[in-house]
């Protein structure tokens, strides 16, 4: 019964992507697709980040940077050719093993690169040993303290993504190649692909709303929650709070570095503003949008103004749109704005009270 | 050696000497009360116990263990288990998921096992709800089990964490003034629940200034001042005690 209960909406989202391709399809809009895309993948790190803000307590400014090297060293992985180390032991090794791909680049050269899967799980296994060097001493911090720390790594990250050579500089990386899944579906941003990577991309979030939906209602979910609620009662029911701060704050980590992946191979490419500060503060205004503690609505929202912002419907105007999200929730709205109570709000205008019922929301 | 005992125990914070060189035990099966004026250091004490502090010197033995530098996790998970003066519940959880947060420790389904929704987890799922459950009833808050926490009556929060810390299935309970903020019905109710806990095989140690409350439930009572103890003896005693009555009322002339 309860189980129904949460996985019914899950249905419900299945039923609708199918649909929205259906639409597509007999609209002749397809081109929508590309954007719906790319907008579920950000989704993924929307509730990734999500379940870390809202149910943990726990701000990163930070996530950016997980995306970004989850992106990035797919990208390099996949793209970088080592023939000219061919004969180095461990390049020699991983190709018996059959981790490298021999291919030709674009003027016919021979081209020698690991294979996806493997710059995958090397992305994705880096961020979470990352995640878990930074989170071990930074979770120690609370509310500006750790939001300044996660900033500050995400400012690191974009600068080495700007920097080094290997990651392209200021032109990021490009022709990387597709990521087949299995054979015959391949995540890539070839034209004829383009249905069949929608279904990949929101396969993508099923498998990752369903994962952190049980989470949330598990034995380790609850003692999460409790963390956010009052940290020191939770350690003194026992719940051993430093480990399962940094378990999430991992977990989110890979979450945003798996779709930095997906998102790489997708476009073909990587560029440094995706490791930007602001693309962190993005994904924080649009948890902060869905209501903190609320993966649907963070999933929902994560979705429409990704999908706005890359229809280019911000214009030039796109940071600063997300910035002004941020602070209109944060005055009009902090439980989300699924919760909100119009009535409310306008009689609040007019009487003195919401000052004070903002502190009580916050306590 | 008795099931909880403290030796020497110091702390000070700057020039202020918290807890000076306490010493007592708590027996299994007992009430034992901690009274004291304002700033005798009856929370120092109780934080030090329960390690959210660390002592500067002496030792805390519980269930034969020395517990001094534990984090305060792991002395819940030996079986020490506690309320706050102003109540520490979860926020933003309702009633029922708060008291089963309580039965984290006698639970075991990890982070994978969670993520995935392991058939195994299932039935321990079910006994985690149906104890919280049980707790919650115990404490008469039953028909609050589905409120969100910041929804309840000053009173139903004080049930609810009661409930919480009962969950865990302490062998000693630390209860900060559980009478703070009751009328007297509800204090007599307090009393009694807690004698009624002490039945059930659990040792309490509370922090109390409801004096009527004190003398009616406890077998012994340690009093506090300024740091020091100054009494450690049976009810009646204490109240004939001519150092407490001067703590407490000041010298004359």
């Amino acid at each position: 019964m309860d189980l129904l209960k949460r996985y019914l909406p899950v249905f419900f989202m299945l039923a609708l992507v199918v649909a929205v391709q259906l639409v597509t399809h007999f609209t002749e809009t397809t081109f929508y697709l590309t954007q719906l895309t790319m907008s579920a993948y950000y989704s993924v790190v929307v509730i990734g980040l999500c379940v870390l803000m809202g149910y943990g307590g726990q701000i990163s400014l930070g996530h950016a940077g997980f995306f970004a090297i989850g992106g990035y060293l797919a990208g390099a992985l996949t793209t970088h050719n080592l023939i000219p180390f061919r004969d180095h032991g461990l390049v020699s090794f991983l190709d018996k093993v059959g981790l490298l791909v021999a291919s030709k680049d674009l003027y016919g050269g021979d081209l020698l690169t690991l294979e996806p899967w493997a710059a995958c799980i090397t992305a994705v296994l880096t961020a979470g040993i990352i995640g878990l060097a930074i989170g071990g001493p930074v979770l120690k911090l609370k509310g500006h303290y750790l939001a300044m720390a996660t900033l500050g790594f995400g400012i690191i990250i974009y600068r080495i993504a700007l920097a080094s050579a290997y990651f392209g500089e200021a032109d990021g990386i490009s022709e990387v190649p597709g990521f087949k899944l299995l054979p015959g579906i391949e995540v890539s941003g070839s034209f004829g692909a383009r249905v069949l990577n929608y279904y990949i991309a929101w396969g993508v979030v099923i498998v990752s709303i369903v994962l952190l939906l049980n989470l949330i209602h598990s034995r380790v979910g609850r003692a999460l929650r409790s963390i956010h609620g009052a940290e020191e009662a939770a350690n003194a029911m026992g719940v051993n709070t430093a480990r399962y701060k940094l378990y999430i704050f991992v977990l989110s980590a890979v979450f945003a570095a798996l779709a930095g992946v997906f998102v790489t191979h997708y476009n073909g490419g990587i560029g440094p503003s995706e490791a930007g500060v602001m693309k962190s503060v993005r994904y924080v205004a649009i948890v902060a949008v869905g209501g903190m503690a609320n993966l649907w609505g963070a999933l929902i929202m994560g979705l429409v103004l990704n999908f706005l912002s890359l229809r280019g419907v911000f214009g030039s105007y796109d940071d600063a749109v997300f910035g002004i999200i941020l602070i209109v929730i944060m005055l009009f709205a902090p439980q989300g704005i699924l919760k909100i109570n119009p009535w409310q709000q306008v009689k609040s205008l007019f009487t003195n009270t919401r000052g004070l019922s903002r502190e009580e929301t916050t306590e | 050696m008795a099931l909880l005992e403290i030796q020497n125990l110091n702390r000070s914070f700057g020039g202020l000497h918290a807890v000076n060189s306490v010493s007592f035990s708590v027996e299994q099966g007992m009430i034992k009360a901690v009274i004291g004026p304002n700033g005798a250091g009856k929370t120092t004490l109780f934080n030090l116990i329960a390690g959210n502090l660390a002592a500067n010197s002496g030792n805390i033995y519980f269930n034969n263990a020395r517990i001094n530098g534990k984090k305060p996790y792991q002395i819940a998970a030996q079986g020490l288990s506690r309320t706050y003066q102003n109540i520490k519940l979860f926020h933003g959880m309702t009633a029922l998921e708060n008291v089963m947060v309580g039965r984290h420790i006698r639970s075991k389904a990890g982070f994978m096992a969670g993520m995935l929704n392991l058939p195994w987890t299932w039935p321990e799922e079910r006994k985690i709800r149906e104890k919280a459950m049980d707790y919650l009833d115990l404490l008469g808050v039953a028909d609050c089990a589905d409120t969100e926490i910041s929804n309840l009556s000053f009173g139903q929060q004080r049930g609810v964490e009661f409930a919480r810390a009962l969950a865990t299935e302490p062998t000693l309970l630390l209860l900060d003034e559980p009478a703070a903020g009751l009328n007297i019905y509800e204090t007599a109710e307090i009393g009694r629940l807690i004698s009624k806990i002490r039945d059930s095989g659990i040792t309490v140690l509370l922090v109390e200034h409801d004096m009527s409350l004190v003398m009616d439930i406890s077998d012994e009572i340690v009093v506090l001042s300024f740091g020091e103890k100054i009494a450690e003896d049976l009810p009646h005693n204490i109240q004939q005690n001519e150092e407490v009555i001067r703590v407490y009322l000041g010298d004359e002339g």
